[in-house]
């Protein structure tokens, strides 16, 4: 167990896509991605990133595992910012964080057994004989619930679960501090999906590793998740434990997103779709709040001004300022400086940082 | 939609045995008539010097003979046995038309791979490769020679240089769509060094398309030789070839009409013999077109 | 448009023993396995079960859609108003399709054409089933994107489908599919491409349009909850067969197939806790190339008896509008 500090920590991360660049030619716009996102991520925590398609999940996925490269901010593992460092130095970080990819088809090589697929990350680091090699796919098979003899299969004579479970043994063979699951299981059939997610509830049990769960399914969210950050346009919006963000969201965009999903339950009655209208593109996101052109509470500030991300009184930040007005900022960070659940990196930052001009 | 897996599915590059062997004869059989054509004019082509004559010999009371039990082609201008000569013949026309294709499918794939995954690069190179299109093959080829004068390492050289381009443009699209698939993402978050992640993971993604252009490389390398050595700007003219031989049978077409077609059927029989090979590759590795079928 | 009541239970759709087989080069996958079931008038059922399960097979057997060279229906009946479509010529059919029977899919970008205004291609669905002017047609299709409520549909009229977002294309589709007021609307898993809060504007829109319209709907999905929330009756279907079909509260109330009850299980549910490990269905999905004899869901099962592997089970009515192919329905039911 860590003695101080938290496993992973995201500090206004922020990721602009350029748009029409070319060979001498400069970017007319960008794709706002993901704009000044902070999170912390403890030893042995799941935590969820939820959100529509659009939000930017993903892309804080692929930042988080250095895929991509960020336009801002710091990725902290145990202090040191991997952001920063140059592509040999950061080979050194990359075991500590390991990836599940969505689709269990195209996310294996279809020309590689599934023992070459596991093992290949170890391979990357250190030799290792025939029989080293097999042993260690045993173990990892063994590991995600699969027999030894599934090593000499190729992808293509495996089943969707099987084959995600291919991608969690990937991901487990360096023995990593965090998972990022990226709708790992989003591609599966429900009796498939609910294998993976005990699956993964073992490996946090036995094994104290992390999880940063990206997913658009709330039921998935809530079931495993300790906290969760609601994402909308490339910005946090809510970020709270999983209980109470589920039993009482504050933002209203986490309501609409609650009240919209699917309940298996045909004695509930709706009359109403929760929210009206669209994602607006990211290329140009509304001024102030993104979520205002949909939002029923919407006021003028909201117009105009982007809400910071305000502590309240049980931990949680919202960035809402209706819900959750900044005047109240002072007493309210002093309440969460007592509360260890939730890490605000740069909470208090953000009015300054809203006003940041536009990189256009 | 949602189909059983069993019709969209992409047969595994298994290790091929004798019996892998069959199913593809009997899947493809462009590939079996292909290779088989190839196959055999090869061995004719390296046994030739055990059943043919010598090519080089000339009799002077024998020229311009029709085809008879003795010489099957007839024989040229000079008393010299067509057959053997066809035979021998095949040996440059087939070296010439395998080696220049190796050659633009090796410096393709290369060029292909580092502009796949080089932005620099790409953008320097690729302009270049496409000036090298806009130079008619034949000019490019005859400028190369004048410079150095015939010889067949010069010929293949000069026609593996503007079949370059087209490999290396085929490869660049096929690694800029591998390279997007997550199982190369997979590889770098595990930790893979790039050019590990190109030898293992994205290189033999590029097989299936280079060996395809590679049988129309090589089609068209053994048509321009031919067209070169015709113009005589090929092989030097003591060595046999289709090219110069049907050039010289020209100019005796209206005295000796027979000794013009050995060489030209061999001619076109291998051109047909690569390009079905092509076709049959083509429909092998593409899966839409198997289920086409 | 106007529903009545009175033909609220005439048959529109009656489907028997409806079987399709894909051809694949060495094998035959039995994708239906002789399917049966009624759709009345003005009805909506939902069809779920998982991927390959045969739910978007039955739908395109129906419309005899499925690919030419790989795929054939051989046997069954599917009767519209009671006439047999599989006997009907390829003309007649392109009649019905489109006409009376109309279809949207999960991708609605695929089924519109990019090079076309959604105007111009509502029009001509239009046009080529009623024949009218072009003129009133394009006035039609503007006022059938008004009925889907797409915001500004004088504008929206003459966008291209790459400029509207897929909430929007997927009501154009809608649109387009209730243009000429079909009897029957089969929904191919019509909103899984589209995000939640989109998804539920979808689902009740498609759920209003109905109520206005008197249209049956066929609907398939996967998800258990957008069943819930749209279908009158559920048929749930396993390896290419029905195995239990309920009217939507008996069903979600008293599940009497075991395949139900599991899948229901292994859906995250808050009511039965957090963290806790979700009941799976352990192995996999059979084979459908290989014979399947007993009950296709035996090997999965945990309350498999002797009779299950050997004999298959036909779907009977266990309670009165309540049917499960199952041979101890009533015993598990009680357990």
């Amino acid at each position: 167990m860590r003695m101080s500090g938290p496993l992973l920590k995201v500090e206004d991360l922020t990721k602009h896509y350029p748009i029409g660049a070319g060979f001498l030619r400069k970017p007319f716009s960008a794709v706002r991605a993901v704009e000044d996102v902070s999170f912390s991520v403890e030893a042995g925590e799941t935590l969820c990133i939820v959100g529509e398609s659009g939000c930017g999940k993903s892309t804080v996925a692929r930042l988080l595992m250095r895929l991509v490269d960020p336009t801002g901010g710091r990725v902290l593992i145990d202090g040191t910012d991997i952001a920063g460092l140059k592509k040999h130095e950061l080979r050194a970080y990359r075991r500590r964080m390991q990836m599940v990819f969505q689709d269990p088809y195209s996310s294996l090589n279809p020309r590689l057994t599934a023992g070459q697929i596991i093992t290949e990350p170890v391979e990357n680091y250190e030799r290792l004989s025939r029989k080293q090699r097999e042993a260690l796919a045993a173990d990892l098979l063994h590991k995600v619930g699969m027999s030894p003899e599934m090593m000499h299969r190729l992808p293509s004579e495996l089943s969707g679960g099987q084959r995600q479970r291919l991608g969690i043994a990937r991901a487990l063979a360096l023995k990593p501090s965090i998972i990022i699951a990226d709708e790992a299981v989003s591609a599966l059939d429900v009796s498939v999906q609910a294998q993976i997610l005990n699956l993964l509830m073992d490996l946090q049990q036995q094994l104290g590793i992390a999880f940063v769960f990206i997913s658009h399914d709330l039921g998935v969210v809530e079931h495993l998740g300790h906290r969760v950050a609601v994402m909308y346009l490339g910005r946090i919006v809510e970020l709270a434990t999983c209980e109470a963000l589920f039993a009482q969201p504050v933002h209203p965009y986490t309501e609409a997103l609650i009240a919209s999903a699917p309940v298996p339950d045909p004695t509930r009655v709706r009359l109403e779709a929760p929210v009206a209208g669209e994602v607006p593109s990211p290329i140009n996101p509304p001024d102030g709040c993104a979520f205002h052109p949909r939002c029923p509470l919407a006021v003028e500030r909201c117009r105009i001004e982007v809400p910071p991300l305000v502590p309240m009184t049980d931990g949680r930040v919202v960035a809402c300022h209706v819900r959750a007005p900044a005047s109240g900022l002072q007493a309210q960070s002093a309440a969460e400086r007592d509360c260890p659940t939730v890490r605000l990196a740069g909470a208090n930052e953000s009015i300054r940082k809203s006003e940041k001009p536009n990189i256009t | 939609m949602t189909l059983p897996a069993a019709t969209l599915e992409i047969t595994p590059t298994a290790p091929l045995g004798f019996s892998g062997l069959a199913r593809i004869a009997r899947r493809h059989p462009l590939v079996l008539i292909g290779g088989g054509l190839l196959a055999l004019l090869i061995v004719l082509a390296l046994s030739a010097s055990l059943y043919a004559g010598d090519p080089g010999n000339m009799d002077p009371f024998k020229r311009l003979q029709p085809p008879s039990a003795e010489m099957w082609f007839g024989s040229d201008h000079l008393g010299r046995d067509v057959f053997a000569r066809t035979i021998f013949g095949a040996r440059i026309s087939l070296m010439v038309g395998l080696a220049s294709a190796a050659c633009a499918a090796l410096v393709g794939l290369l060029i292909g791979i580092l502009a796949g995954y080089n932005r620099m690069f790409d953008n320097i190179v690729m302009r270049v490769m496409d000036g090298l299109m806009s130079i008619p093959t034949i000019l490019l080829a005859i400028a190369l020679i004048s410079l150095t004068g015939p010889g067949i390492g010069i010929l293949i050289v000069a026609i593996a240089i503007p079949e370059t381009p087209a490999v290396a443009r085929l490869v660049r699209s096929v690694v800029l769509s591998v390279r997007e698939r997550p199982y190369v993402e997979a590889a770098l978050c595990g930790g893979a060094r790039l050019h590990k992640v190109l030898w293992r993971h994205i290189l033999p993604s590029t097989i299936p398309a280079l060996m395809v252009q590679g049988a129309i490389v090589c089609a068209s390398a053994i048509m321009t030789e031919a067209a070169l050595s015709f113009l005589g700007a090929g092989v030097p003219p003591e060595i046999p070839s289709w090219g110069n031989m049907i050039a010289s049978s020209r100019l005796y077409l209206a005295i000796a009409p027979l000794t013009i077609f050995g060489p030209g059927i061999c001619l076109a029989v291998t051109v047909l013999a690569v390009n079905l090979l092509g076709d049959g590759l083509r429909d092998m590795f593409d899966p839409r077109a198997k289920r086409r079928r | 448009m106007q529903m009545h009541n009175t033909i609220r239970d005439e048959v529109l759709l009656d489907v028997r023993s409806l079987e399709t087989h894909f051809y694949g080069e060495e094998s035959v996958t039995h994708a239906l396995g002789g399917i049966s079931f009624q759709i009345m008038k003005g009805e909506t059922v939902g069809v779920v079960g998982e991927s390959g399960c045969g739910k978007s097979v039955t739908a395109l057997s129906i419309l005899r859609l499925l690919p030419k060279l790989t795929a054939r229906t051989v046997g069954g009946e599917v009767r519209f108003h009671g006439q047999d479509l599989l006997k009907l010529s390829e003309q007649e059919m392109r009649k019905i399709r489109g006409g009376k029977i109309a279809m949207i899919f999960q991708d609605p970008m695929t089924s519109l054409n990019p090079v076309y205004t959604v105007g111009h291609q509502i029009a001509e669905a239009i046009q080529i089933h009623t024949g009218v002017s072009r003129s009133s047609a394009l006035t039609e299709a503007e006022e059938m994107l008004r009925f889907v409520r797409i915001a500004d549909p004088e504008r929206r009229v003459s966008n291209y489908p790459y400029e509207m977002s897929g909430g929007m294309r997927q009501r154009v589709m809608i649109a387009m599919a209730l243009a000429c007021s079909p009897e029957l609307l089969i929904a191919d898993e019509p909103t899984t491409a589209l995000d939640v809060t989109i998804q539920a504007q979808i689902l009740r829109l498609i759920v209003d349009l109905k109520e206005r319209t008197g249209t049956a709907v066929m609907f398939i999905t996967h998800d258990l909850g957008v069943v819930a929330e749209t279908c009158q009756r559920v048929i749930v279907m396993y390896a290419g067969r029905i195995v239990e079909q309920a009217s939507v509260m008996d069903l979600f109330a008293r599940p009497m197939h075991p395949y139900t009850q599991a899948l229901m299980h292994s859906v995250p549910d808050r009511r039965r806790g957090r963290q806790s490990r979700l009941p799976e269905i352990p192995g996999i999905v059979p084979n459908l190339r290989d014979p399947i004899i007993g009950c296709s869901f035996a090997p999965r099962c945990p309350f498999a008896i002797d009779i299950c592997r050997e004999k298959t089970p036909v779907l009977r009515d266990i309670e009165s509008g309540h049917a499960a192919a199952c041979w101890r329905s009533e015993e598990i039911v009680c357990a």
